[in-house]
C-alpha cells in the first residue's frame, strides 16, 4: 500500500526471490508433477516456485522503472558485526553445551555470549545476568515444569 | 437466536471460571501486559515460548492462556506509547501523537485512565460482534465446499500480504514463501517428502514455533542490537489518583470512544486488516471531523481515546474469522491457529459445535480477562511503569534463553535450536531488504491446507478450474481478490488523498527499531 521503492536495495530483493523461486521450482520438478485432475506432489512446489520467480522478476522491475533516490546499501548505517556474531553464537553455544554438557553450561553460555554483543556490558554484568537467568531457569524449567533437560549430563543432580 | 446465544454464554461462563482456567485466563493477561510494557518484546514471540509449555495441558486453558497474551498485550503497550514515547506495538504507534504531549503536560494519567476505558469498551464491543456474527457465520461456512475454501483462503492471504505494511509486491512473495515452506515435509497424499534434502527431521515439516520464534525473536533482536534509543523516563510518574478523567475529558472522548470502537469492528470483519490499520484509520477519521483538527498532535484527549478504542474492538473482533472460518487475519491469529491444530482441534465451521467449551470459554474469559486487565492496570500501574525502565541489555539476552528452551522443550530436540537460528539469520536478511515477515506466517499456516482443498476440488471437477467460477460463493471471494489487486495497483499509481494522509500521520510517529513486530 505504501510503497516506497529504494532501487538498488530492490535488485537484491528481487534477485533472491528469483533465485528461492527457480530452486523451488527445480527442485520440484524432481517430485511427481500429475495432472490438473490428479495432481502429484510436485505440482504445488512448481506452480508456487514459478510465482515466487516472477514476483522477484516484478519487485525488481518496479525499483527499475521507480525514480525515487539511490539506497544503494544492504548493510545498516552502523554494523553491529560483534552484535550479529554473539546473538548467532549464543544459540549455537547452547545447541553445543546443551548436547553434551547439560542445562546449566548450555543456558549460563547461551545468555552470557549473547549479552556481551552490547555495547555497553562488560564481563561483569553479562556474567551476573547469565547467572540470574540460569538460576530461574533451571528452577522454572527444571524443577517446575520438568522438561527432560539434564542439568550437568554425567551428575545426577 | 438471542436466547440460545445467551444460554451458550452462560455455559461459556461456567467453563471460564472453572478454578483451572480462571488461572490460566489470568496468567495469560498477566504475562501478556508484562510483555506488552516491555519495549522490544512482542506477543508473537510470547506466544511461541509459551506454545510449548501448553502441550501437556488440556486444550481450553491452554487457548484461553495463549490469547490472554495477545489483548493482554495491548493494554502494556498503550503503557508503553503514552508515557515513554515509545511505539513497541505497532497498534498504539498511533497514540503516542497525543498521549505523549498529554503526559508532557503532566495529564499522562488521564490519558491512561481515558485508555483503560476505551479499551474495555472497545474489547466489549468487539466480544459482542464474535457471539452474535460468529455463528452466523459459521451457518454459512456449513455450506463450503474445498472450492469455496479454497477461494477464500485466497481472499485471506491476497488480504493479509496487501494490507499490511510495506510494499503489497513484497507481501505477495512472502505469502508465496510462506506457502512454499509450509510444503516442506512428507506430502499428505502420497507420502513423498518434499524439501527435505535429505534431513530426517524435516520430513515432519517446519515446526511453527522455530519458524515464529527465528523470524519474530532473533531476526528482530539482530535488528535493534545496538540500535535502541535510551528510554526518557523523566515524565513517567502516575500514581492511581491521577488515573481518574474528569468529567470533561470524559465527555469529551465519549463520541469518539464509540466512533472508534465501530470503525475497530469493521475492521476486524475485513480479512487482513488488523488492529494496526484500525487505529491508523480511526485516528485519522477523528482529525477530520473534529471541529478543532489542530488540538491533535499536541495532547487531544480525543486523540487517544478513539484509536486505543478501535484497536481493542478490533483485537477483540480478529477473532472471529479465525474461529468460525478458520481463516486467520493477522500473525497472531496464525499462530493460535497453530496452537489448535497442535492440540488436535480442527480449526473451521464444525468447532462452534464439536468444540463448543473451547469457542464459548473463551469468548466468556475475554470478558473476565478483560475485568482482570482493569483491575491489574489501575492499582499496579507504578510497576508497570517501573518496569519500562528496564534496559534492552538485559531484556534480549534474557529473551534469547526463553527462544532457546522454548524450541527445545517443543521436541526436546536440539535440532530444532538450529533450525530457528538458521530462519532467523534469513529472516534478519528479509527483514534488511524491506520484506516483513508477517505474511510468512500466515502463508505457512495457511499453505498445507490450502493445497488439500485445492487438490481435493480439482479432483472433484475432473479438473476443471472453471469449477471456482462456477460456484456462486467461490466466485464471489474471487471477484473480491480481484478488487483487491484493483485496488492496489490503482493506489499505486496514483497515491490517493486519504493514503496521503495515512502516510502523513505515520511520518510522525517516532521511529523505532523494534516498532516491526507483530
Amino acid at each position: 500500500m505504501r510503497g516506497k521503492f529504494t532501487l538498488k536495495r530492490d535488485y537484491y530483493a528481487g534477485g533472491l526471490m528469483l533465485l528461492l523461486g527457480v530452486g523451488a521450482a527445480m527442485t520440484g520438478t524432481g517430485y511427481k508433477f500429475g495432472s490438473l485432475a490428479r495432481m502429484g506432489p510436485g505440482f504445488m512446489p512448481v506452480v508456487l516456485g514459478v510465482v515466487l520467480a516472477f514476483l522477484g522478476l516484478l519487485i525488481a522491475g518496479t525499483a527499475l522503472g521507480s525514480s525515487e533516490p539511490d539506497d544503494t546499501r544492504f548493510l545498516p548505517n552502523n554494523p553491529q558485526w560483534f552484535g550479529w556474531l554473539c546473538i548467532i553464537g549464543g544459540p549455537v553455544l547452547f545447541i553445543i553445551l546443551g548436547q553434551y554438557g547439560g542445562m546449566i553450561p548450555a543456558v549460563f553460555a547461551c545468555v552470557f555470549v549473547c549479552a556481551l554483543g552490547d555495547n555497553t556490558a562488560t564481563y561483569k554484568s553479562s556474567a551476573i545476568l547469565a547467572a540470574g537467568v540460569t538460576v530461574f531457569g533451571v528452577v522454572l524449567f527444571h524443577y517446575l515444569l520438568s522438561i527432560p533437560f539434564p542439568l550437568l549430563r554425567g551428575f545426577n543432580l | 437466536m438471542i436466547s440460545t446465544a445467551i444460554t451458550d454464554l452462560w455455559y461459556g461462563f461456567g467453563v471460564a471460571l472453572e478454578p483451572h482456567n480462571l488461572m490460566y485466563c489470568f496468567l495469560g493477561v498477566l504475562v501478556g501486559n508484562l510483555v506488552g510494557v516491555l519495549p522490544g518484546m512482542g506477543p508473537v514471540a510470547t506466544i511461541s515460548i509459551l506454545l510449548p509449555l501448553t502441550f501437556g495441558m488440556q486444550p481450553v486453558p491452554a487457548i484461553l492462556m495463549l490469547s490472554g497474551v495477545y489483548y493482554g498485550a495491548q493494554y502494556g503497550g498503550a503503557i508503553c506509547s503514552i508515557l515513554l514515547n515509545l511505539p513497541c506495538h505497532p497498534p498504539h504507534a498511533v497514540t503516542c501523537l497525543d498521549g505523549f504531549p498529554l503526559t508532557k503536560q503532566g495529564k499522562g494519567g488521564t490519558a491512561l485512565g481515558i485508555t483503560i476505558i476505551a479499551a474495555f469498551v472497545g474489547a466489549s464491543f468487539g466480544i459482542t460482534e464474535m457471539i452474535f456474527l460468529a455463528p452466523f457465520l459459521v451457518k454459512v461456512a456449513l455450506e463450503f465446499g474445498p472450492a469455496e475454501v479454497c477461494s477464500l483462503m485466497l481472499v485471506g492471504l491476497l488480504a493479509g500480504s496487501t494490507l499490511a505494511k510495506g510494499s503489497p509486491l513484497k507481501g505477495i512473495a512472502m505469502t508465496v514463501l510462506g506457502l512454499l515452506v509450509g510444503i516442506v515435509g512428507s506430502d499428505i497424499e502420497t507420502g513423498q517428502p518434499r524439501f527435505t534434502f535429505g534431513i530426517t527431521e524435516l520430513f515432519d515439516g517446519v515446526e511453527i514455533i522455530a519458524l515464529a520464534l527465528g523470524m519474530f525473536g532473533i531476526a528482530e533482536f539482530m535488528n535493534s542490537i545496538n540500535n535502541t534509543e535510551t528510554v526518557d523516563l523523566r515524565y513517567a510518574k502516575v500514581g492511581i489518583s491521577d488515573m481518574f478523567p474528569s468529567k470533561a475529558d470524559l465527555k469529551k472522548s465519549f463520541w469518539p470512544m464509540i466512533r472508534g470502537t465501530l470503525l475497530g469492528s469493521l475492521c476486524a470483519l475485513i480479512p487482513g486488516t488488523g488492529p494496526t490499520i484500525a487505529s491508523f484509520v480511526s485516528y485519522a477519521t477523528e482529525k477530520k471531523i473534529s471541529k478543532t483538527p489542530e488540538r491533535f498532535g499536541h495532547g487531544a484527549i480525543e486523540g487517544v481515546a478513539c484509536p486505543e478504542a478501535s484497536t481493542h474492538s478490533s483485537v477483540q473482533g480478529d477473532f472471529i474469522p479465525t474461529m468460525s472460518l478458520g481463516i486467520p487475519g493477522d500473525t497472531v491469529m496464525a499462530l493460535l491457529l497453530g496452537a489448535l491444530i497442535i492440540h488436535g482441534i480442527v480449526p473451521g465451521p464444525q468447532l462452534i459445535t464439536q468444540h463448543a467449551d473451547i469457542f464459548w470459554g473463551l469468548i466468556a474469559s475475554f470478558w473476565i480477562g478483560n475485568i482482570l486487565l482493569v483491575i491489574l492496570n489501575v492499582p499496579m500501574i507504578g510497576l508497570w511503569v517501573k518496569l519500562l525502565s528496564i534496559p534492552y541489555r538485559y531484556l534480549y539476552p534474557s529473551a534469547m534463553f526463553f527462544v532457546c528452551i522454548g524450541v527445545y522443550a517443543a521436541n526436546n530436540d536440539m535440532f530444532q535450536v538450529g533450525e530457528t537460528l538458521f530462519i532467523g539469520v534469513i529472516g534478519y536478511i528479509l527483514l534488511r531488504l524491506d520484506f516483513h515477515p508477517a505474511p510468512i506466517l500466515l502463508g505457512f499456516v495457511l499453505g498445507p491446507r490450502f493445497e488439500e482443498n485445492f487438490r481435493r476440488s480439482l479432483l472433484i471437477s475432473r479438473g476443471d478450474l472453471m469449477t471456482f467460477i462456477e460456484r456462486p460463493i467461490s466466485a464471489f471471494f474471487l471477484f473480491i481478490c480481484a478488487v483487491l489487486i484493483v485496488a492496489q495497483i490503482y493506489v499505486w499509481l496514483r497515491k490517493p488523498k486519504i493514503i496521503a494522509e495515512e502516510q502523513a500521520i505515520e511520518a510522525q510517529v517516532p521511529q523505532t527499531s523494534y516498532s516491526e513486530l507483530a
